[in-house]
């Protein structure tokens, strides 16, 4: 067991925990924020994918031990930049969740594929939000919202 | 609930404020596949100080439940969406035996029913403001929550009417809207549980977060069919945060098995003692079991005369043509991203329980998929169900083996236990899709025309997967699904079952057995359309009867994918219909090849016959969905068992369809029927065989099994 503290949306947590945890456990079930989901646990799905320093990571896959109180780690329960506001109203604008369990991931991911890339192409969403599974088909409307999302970000910042 | 009776819970219930609950009497009709038993008196709408609350009894699971039977009752009621709160059911009594999700059936079946509930309540609120008012109700109208007497220029609020209005008289029979004034049913409204799904807020099963909660992990026997022998837990008490070993049998249909569940204050506790535990499991013989074994023991009994479905006219007249075929598909997972899990609080006799499941109805009491308390000698009323939404279920849930399990777990802690599978344990331990294999045989005359069709279907049974003694010389129908209620007339036919013994459970997966036969009975109708040297569309449409439902999506197919018109060199199409007890759905799939030899699946048109359509937008979601899920499983691995153990594992190994391989969706939907239809599984149905058709007419390569034998990209 060892204390550990995290940055998580802007807050700090200390907690008492296996350095060995994921940090999805630690997110979860000890700090208690619950919207990020557990789907694989084997980095095969990208349901746990948080950003850690703005970088998309999978949580199911990162020890918690290996992050330090510097970091900055935010959830989707933090995801309150202008950006990430856009993304979430084209995700309800293209009404793509179905079950939803996918789609903190799915955005997330989204997130950092438009910051790293503004204006993607429809090949570099797919290869980019290739790694996120949806059981529930929401693909075509996932690459959809994320098209509109770029617009209004590009359009909005000009503005 | 008696009238006597509602009168009595509304006093106890206005005690404690000014409530008004609304029951409605009304019977469910059976369904043919999965449903039984009626739905009784069933209080769905609250109205209090607080607002107006509305019940959802089918678990939201993705199809859009939530929206469909708020939207359904509120249209009638004249309150909009977001004037209510809405809240999903845990099987309590009082809301009948209508509490579940499966079948497509919330809105086919539900429709009049819960547009009555809103109805009768409209105007019992109108009433008891005309009386207030003392003017004809007929004087009076409801608008947004309002009842309102427009001459006089007067309005009530529904808060302040509901202690009046629940003293009346509940109409038997009240008025409901011409849909031509709907407000919201039929356009594509958005759905209210989606901004609770991109902000995370949305609560899933897994996320019940009890006080004083600790986590257990189970290893289940690897070879299925086997069950614990022994257990040495002295290691894995040593892990750090290790409380407790316990023994824990999980039921499944007939099956029963003990697994050694971890119990520890953290899940990645309880998962490190699980790798520490020594078990001897008893495998039964079941150590030697291979899925290519069982799959030669199928052909083998394909030889077998079966058992009649369905049969017409003689099959045994010589025909000029004859054309044979063998059809194969495997086992399937159903792999809901949201893995199996259970937290139990058991108190005394308490059992208080938070999961996402199917069928709220059946944990609580007797309902259409079994009676878990009288199961586990539990009384009904000691049983509290928190119903949270569903991350997937495609029939997994419908199965309550996962609650039993946690129960069992439960019973043996002083805490709450919240029991998490991995999604190892979610995909290897079952339960699967049976594999059904099909003997096709039809007859041809020498000018082409059909004159006997054969359908044999060789498979586990998944009646006899549920009961101990399930009458083996009886047709499992549910294994027959969809064969011998197509459309199509032949002018003979017979359709037969020969059922195989088998020890893995089985469960329904997204539109059922359906989604095999199918493929086989689809592909073969092609394979006859080919030798016939018709084209595949003239050909089904020239076995329709004058204006069945059939017929009509078939043209509106021909219509959308410009059947007529001929494709660019390089691109080829196939397609297939598929009626059966969810509903009716026609598609044709284009299909191209790349430099590479690999089939591109390029765009997918589909057409599905509603009757009647809620959400258009949610149709088509729900479309492109299906289209989604029956893509993987056509073209990916399936489920296969080796020396008793089930081969995959995590999604590499039981891979679901990823966004590089979904294609191009297009949905035309028909609502000129009478009858209402389901909207959830339809759309799978067709899918395969109209590939494997459109995989023919492009490579002349007829594939008779699946998963495709064949590259993708
Ligand atoms: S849970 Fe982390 S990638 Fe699937
Ligand atoms: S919305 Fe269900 S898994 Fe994506």
């Amino acid at each position: 067991m060892k204390t550990i503290e995290l940055s998580i949306n802007q807050k700090t947590h200390r907690i008492e925990v296996d350095p060995e945890m994921p940090l999805l456990w630690a997110i979860r079930d000890i700090v208690g924020l619950k919207g990020t989901k557990f789907g694989c646990g084997q980095g095969l799905c990208g349901a746990c994918t948080v950003q850690l320093d703005g970088q998309p990571i999978r949580s199911c896959q990162t020890p918690v031990g290996s992050i330090t109180a510097k970091q900055k780690i935010t959830t989707i329960e933090g995801a309150s930049t202008r950006l990430e506001k856009i993304i979430q109203a084209a995700w309800i604008e293209h009404q793509v969740p179905q079950c939803g369990y996918c789609q903190s991931g799915q955005i997330m991911t989204a997130t950092a594929l438009l910051k790293s890339n503004p204006k993607p192409s429809e090949t570099d969403i797919e290869n980019y939000m290739s790694g996120n599974i949806c059981r529930c088909g929401t693909y075509s409307r996932i690459k959809s919202a994320i098209q509109t999302a770029a617009k209004n970000a590009s359009t909005k910042s000009k503005s | 609930m008696s009238l006597e009776s509602r009168r009595s819970f509304i006093k106890k219930a206005g005690a404690t404020g000014l409530t008004f609950w609304l029951g409605l009497s009304y019977v469910k009709g059976n369904n043919a596949a999965i449903s039984t038993g009626a739905k009784s008196l069933t209080p769905f709408i609250k109205i209090d100080a607080t607002g107006i609350t509305i019940f959802n009894p089918n678990p939201e699971m993705g199809q859009g439940s939530y929206q469909a039977v708020a939207s359904m009752i509120a249209e009638e009621l004249e309150v909009s969406l977001a004037q209510i709160k809405i809240k999903n059911t845990g099987g309590e009594k009082e809301f009948g035996a209508g509490q579940w999700a499966g079948g497509s059936s919330t809105v086919r079946e539900g429709y009049l029913t819960y547009r009555k509930i809103g109805a009768a309540a409209k105007e019992m609120l109108i009433k008891a403001a005309s009386q207030k008012w003392g003017v004809s109700p007929e004087s009076c109208t409801a608008n947004e929550g309002k009842v309102l007497h427009a001459s006089t220029n007067r309005s009530l609020s529904y808060e302040d009417l509901a202690e009046a209005a629940s003293l009346l008289e509940v109409p038997k029979e009240p008025k409901l809207k011409d849909p031509k004034d709907f407000k919201m049913l039929g356009k594509s409204v958005n759905r209210p549980d989606i901004p609770l799904k991109v902000t995370g807020q949305a609560e899933f099963g897994i996320d019940a977060d009890v006080p004083g909660m600790v986590y257990s992990s189970v290893e289940r026997c690897p070879v299925i069919g086997g069950t614990l022998k022994s257990f040495d837990s002295t290691a894995a008490m040593k892990v750090p945060g290790v409380l407790k070993v316990v023994s824990a049998e999980r039921w499944i249909g007939k099956y029963n098995s003990t697994g050694v569940a971890v119990i520890a204050t953290t899940y990645w506790a309880a998962v490190q003692g699980r790798k520490a535990l020594k078990i001897d499991w008893d495998t039964k013989g079941f150590e030697t079991f291979n899925s290519t074994d069982y799959e030669a023991k199928l052909r083998l009994l394909s030889n077998e005369e079966g058992l009649i479905d369905k049969q017409k006219g003689s099959v045994d007249l010589p025909a000029d043509q004859v054309v044979e075929s063998f059809y194969e598909t495997p086992m399937v997972a159903h792999s809901p991203l949201e893995p199996m899990n259970c937290t139990v609080h058991v108190k005394g006799k308490k059992i208080e329980i938070w999961t996402s499941t199917q069928v709220p109805v059946s944990v609580t009491g007797p309902g259409l998929m079994g009676d878990l308390p009288s199961l586990m000698g539990i009384n009904p009323a000691d049983i509290t169900l928190h119903a949270g939404f569903i991350g997937g279920g495609f029939g997994r849930r419908l199965y309550f083996d996962y609650i039993v399990e946690a129960i069992n777990v439960a019973k043996q802690m002083d805490k709450p236990v919240k029991v998490v599978w991995s999604r190892e344990d979610t995909t290897k331990q079952g339960p699967f899709r049976p594999m059904t294999f099909s003997k096709m045989k039809g007859g041809l005359s020498a000018e082409n025309a059909l004159v006997s069709f054969q359908h044999k279907v060789i498979s586990p049974g998944f009646m006899d997967s549920a009961m101990p003694n399930w009458d083996k010389t009886k047709v499992d129908s549910m294994m027959t699904e969809g064969i011998s209620s197509q459309e199509y007339v032949f002018p003979n036919m017979k359709n037969t079952f020969v059922l195989a013994d088998y020890h893995v459970p089985m469960a329904a997966w997204r539109s059922v057995t359906s989604s095999t036969l199918a493929f086989a009975h689809e592909c073969f109708i092609d394979e006859l359309a080919h030798k016939a040297k018709k084209d595949p569309l003239d050909f089904r449409i020239g076995l329709q009867p004058a204006n069945s439902d059939t017929l009509r999506v078939l043209k509106k197919l021909r219509e959308i994918t410009n059947w007529d018109k001929p494709l660019p060199a390089g691109k080829a199409r196939g397609m297939a219909q598929w009626d059966f007890f969810a509903g009716l759905s026609a598609q044709a799939v284009e299909v191209s090849l790349t430099k590479n030899g690999a089939v591109s699946v390029d765009k997918v048109f589909v057409v599905i016959d509603l009757g009647t359509v809620l959400n258009p937008d949610n149709v088509k979601a729900q479309v492109e969905g299906a289209v989604i899920m029956a893509l993987g499983a056509a073209t990916q691995p399936g489920i296969t068992l080796k020396n008793g153990i089930v081969e995959q594992a995590n999604f590499d190994t039981s891979p679901v369809t990823r966004m590089n391989q979904a294609p191009e969706v297009i949905v035309a939907i028909i609502t000129e029927g009478a009858k209402i239809k389901g909207v959830g599984e339809p759309g799978l149905p067709p899918f395969a065989p109209a590939l494997g058709n459109a995989i023919f007419a492009l490579t002349k390569k007829r594939l008779r099994k699946m998963p495709f034998e064949i590259e993708f990209v």
